[in-house]
């Protein structure tokens, strides 16, 4: 399986958070995530991907966020005061990912994390890292570091 | 601290050596320095050989022993600092910075200049240089500390009496007087006598960290006063010292030589038994107490070379500091809309209050700003190095003036101006400066002047780079963009947009590529550097008489006075640098060019009108043109034309805040500021958005550019 964490064996245990985007079901891993916070209005951004909603103010830091649904292929989500904003460390990079709802936390053993099965890679398949299957259903493990192409020309943080 | 702190400590006092060093030379070579200038180069020189030796830097220790030998030799009088051994005293200059930086970058140096340099100060040596090398441990430097430089009465005299008494921070930090007595001793005949009368008669229990001893030296010596002074060179302000001419006949006169208490830096490396660093302030008490006795003679160096005390800061500490003074304005103005919100009256007391708290809070901005501020001097001081190198490669005689050295800016923009003020110091003399023949013929001096001056202007920064050359050859700029594809073979323009293609992406005067301008790089990699840095630079030329450029920088990066608007919605922040007028639109001066290309007609000109919303890929706004409110403004690409927007709102300070770093860069937008009620409006880059819309070429990326930029600048 990938990095979750190069030194833990199969048994280590792992929390992730689980959403919804896109009528599926995701899952970030927790320690990846800073802090979840409702929608709120935000500032647009000219000439910006459709799946880049703008900008939001995070205490002073000027945050960028996505529409995860849209970032995956799903149609856009038109967000109401009910979703939420999971505000995400990527390495130097912190941006927001605006999903329907958060569901739960998941503790899971790195070896319930399955290979995503793939046949072909396309826009809405290619951020899954893994799955994780929960009861009937079936979670799906975001790569982050997907999420971090913006299409923009972005400096580097000193 | 570091491991690396003693040796970073070193570097920093370098810079500072530096400084006194090129300002002494500066002095010297203009003609305004005395023999106290040649002292402080001196000093500067030796300081540095000094401290190099402790760190091992072979390569420096050994120049800057012969450069002091040639300094030692003028300042005795043996060598006289002309038309032939200034230039080399400058260049010997500009080698042992080189040296410095080189050993600090831990780099390379270019050594046939140094080689080539050597060779010019050995002519100048003194035949036998039988100096030996002195072994140098680390010693305390002692910076410019002036001295005076009376030349004793030679007649009759046959050496020196000399009394000194070591005040108590003289032996804080473990030196021995002994070590002196003996370093007077190997200087001629000495009679020691100890003034003992100091001493307390309960000597059990007195504080015997305390001296109490001074002691009185006939020195019978050929050596001349320097090389006694020489000795007490590093107690100086330890250690009250009265040196007087020794006669046959056994009297002396009353020359004394005293050391004003200069105290820069009593370094305490020397110290066998480190103390806490409240050390430093007992030192420097210690020697103001002796300083009475010391000013004997009042007729000391003026005080103009005397460094004002200062205090070394990490950059990091400062710019957090700058952060949390932003997030203090921003949260002032948030409480300040909360209050009015409330519906508090405006006489009430709470107004008042706050409006306090808005003046503190503004005086803290700019007080912490000003930490940040530094002279442009140093900055000029490499140009000047640039013109010596330049000139020394094209034979061209040029001078240097430059005016309003002392002229303050954000630190960042002096250390980013940097390169593109070389570049244009290089295509001023490498372009504009003419060679002497041709100067002479057509009846201007041989010598051609460039003139670099600071001044801020209307909380600008404005630096001007006048020569006084051809001037701009505009038929020849215009045949080569023709040539490069630039513009059309038919295209009419004027003199103004002439002047504007030197900026233009890949256009180079020069006919054939020299060495030092005309790589490949133009004055567009100048251009992009300085709007990156939130500037603007015009050209003015009169052929024959010469060029003049000029930048206008704002004087931080941090902070802008914006101009809150309202544009399909959303808040915007327009700089108010770029707007020249705000006009509310009247139906009759609106026209139309083609279907949609609306111009204002403004005091006769028309001026094209661009609608900010649209620009920005925004929905257009429904409002019509005439109920919008139009801002002129000047843009690169377009000189003049107008941005429509919804609204004006606001006019404030705004706190700039990159979006390059989470997000990235945006065609239009420059960087993102949080408004009072802690929304985030864009600030708008009206060069980027005339470009945008504009159907000239846009200007290549920066960070296309910049790195190649580098590589070949310098």
């Amino acid at each position: 399986m990938y990095d979750l964490a190069e030194t833990k064996d199969d048994t280590s245990l792992f929390e992730f958070i689980s959403l919804y985007a896109g009528d599926q079901s995701f899952c970030i891993e927790l320690n990846r995530i800073r802090e979840i916070r409702r929608w709120e209005p935000i500032t647009m951004l000219p000439h910006s991907p459709p799946f880049v909603l703008g900008v939001v103010n995070l205490r002073g830091a000027v945050i960028p966020i996505v529409d995860l649904a849209a970032k995956l292929g799903f149609p856009s989500l038109q967000p109401t005061k009910r979703n939420v904003i999971i505000i995400c460390n990527l390495g130097d990079q912190v941006i927001g990912l605006l999903v329907e709802s958060v569901s739960e936390i998941l503790t899971v053993n790195l070896s319930e994390v399955k290979e995503a099965p793939r046949v072909k890679e396309d826009a809405s398949n290619h951020a899954i890292r893994g799955v994780i299957s929960i009861k009937e259903d079936m979670t799906r493990v975001i790569d982050l570091e997907a999420m971090m192409d913006l299409g923009t020309e972005r400096a580097l943080h000193d | 601290m570091s491991g690396n702190s003693i040796r970073d400590i070193f570097f920093q006092e370098c810079e500072d050596l530096s400084d006194a060093l090129t300002d002494g030379l500066n002095e010297m070579a203009d003609g305004s320095g005395d023999s106290e200038t040649v002292n402080a180069v001196f000093r500067a020189v030796h300081s540095i050989k000094g401290s190099g030796g402790a760190f091992g830097l072979e390569d420096l220790v050994g120049f800057a022993h012969k450069f002091e030998t040639v300094l030692d030799a003028v300042r005795s009088h043996t060598l006289v600092a002309d038309e032939t051994l200034m230039p080399v005293l400058l260049r010997s200059g500009d080698v042992l910075i080189d040296l410095i930086e080189a050993a600090r970058m831990e780099t390379g140096v270019n050594q046939e200049a140094v080689d080539t340099t050597l060779a010019a100060l050995a002519e100048f040596l003194p035949d036998e240089d039988e100096e030996p090398e002195e072994e140098f441990s680390f010693e305390p430097m002692v910076l410019a500390i002036p001295g005076d430089d009376d030349t004793p009465v030679e007649d009759e005299q046959i050496g020196f009496v000399i009394s000194m008494t070591p005040a108590r921070a003289f032996y804080e930090v473990g030196n021995d007087p002994l070590h002196l007595l003996n370093a007077l001793r190997d200087l001629g005949d000495a009679k020691v006598v100890a003034d003992m009368s100091q001493v307390p008669d309960d000597i059990e229990n007195s504080d015997w960290e305390n001296g109490y001893l001074s002691w009185q030296v006939s020195l019978e010596t050929p050596s001349t006063e320097e090389s006694v002074k020489a000795v007490f060179g590093f107690v100086e302000d330890l250690c009250t010292v009265k040196i007087d001419p020794l006669f046959k006949s056994g009297g002396t006169a009353d020359v004394t030589a005293s050391a004003p208490p200069d105290i820069q830096d009593v370094d305490g490396e020397a110290d066998p038994e480190p103390e806490p660093a409240v050390k430093t302030q007992k030192t420097a008490a210690a020697a103001q107490k002796s300083a009475p006795a010391a000013k004997s003679k009042p007729a000391s160096p003026p005080s103009s070379r005397e460094a004002k005390a200062t205090l070394r800061v990490d950059l990091d500490r400062v710019d957090r500091l700058i952060n949390a003074v932003g997030e203090l304005i921003i949260n002032q103005s948030v409480i300040a809309q909360r209050i009015e919100d409330a519906g508090l009256g405006k006489s009430d007391d709470i107004q008042v209050d706050l409006e306090d708290y808005k003046h503190l809070a503004r005086e803290i901005q700019e007080g912490v700003m000003a930490i940040r501020a530094q002279p442009v001097k140093p900055l000029f001081q490499r140009m000047a190095r640039i013109v010596r190198e330049v000139t020394g490669t094209t034979g061209k005689k040029v001078n240097l003036v430059t005016v309003g050295e002392s002229t303050e800016v954000d630190k960042t923009l002096v250390e980013r101006l940097s390169d593109p003020l070389t570049h244009m110091i290089r295509n001023a003399i490498d372009h504009g400066i003419e060679d002497s023949e041709r100067r002479v013929e057509v009846g201007k001096d041989a010598t051609g002047v460039i003139q670099l001056s600071a001044e801020h202007r209307s909380g600008n920064v404005l630096i001007e780079i006048t020569d006084d050359g051809a001037g701009l050859n505009r038929d020849r700029i215009k045949q080569i963009a023709i040539e490069k594809g630039i513009i059309s073979e038919d295209a009419d323009l004027t003199i103004g947009e002439i002047d504007q293609l030197l900026f233009a992406p890949g256009f180079s005067t020069a006919k054939e590529v020299t060495n030092l301008s005309g790589r490949g790089v133009g004055m567009d990699v100048v251009k992009t550097a300085i709007t990156s840095l939130g500037g603007r630079i015009s050209i003015a030329s009169t052929p024959g008489k010469g060029s003049t450029f000029s930048i206008a920088l704002p004087l931080t990066l941090a902070v802008m006075d914006g101009m809150v608007v309202d544009v399909a919605e959303q808040t915007m922040v327009i700089p108010i640098a770029s707007v020249s007028e705000t006009i509310r639109p009247r139906k009759e001066n609106i026209f139309m060019l083609g279907v949609d290309h609306p111009v204002l007609q403004i005091r006769g000109e028309y001026i094209p009108i661009i609608d900010l919303a649209s620009a920005l890929g925004h929905p257009c706004s429904t409002l019509a043109m005439d109920e919008r409110v139009f801002l002129l403004v000047r843009t690169e690409r377009i000189s003049q034309c107008a941005f429509a927007v919804d609204g004006i709102s606001d006019q404030r300070q705004v706190v700039i805040k990159s979006l390059e770093g989470d997000y990235g860069k945006i065609t239009g937008i420059s960087a993102a500021t949080i408004l009072g009620d802690g929304k985030i409006a864009l600030i708008v880059d009206p060069d980027g958005i005339a470009s945008s819309v504009s159907t000239i070429p846009p200007p290549r990326a920066l960070a296309e550019l910049n790195p190649t930029a580098e590589a070949r600048h310098v």
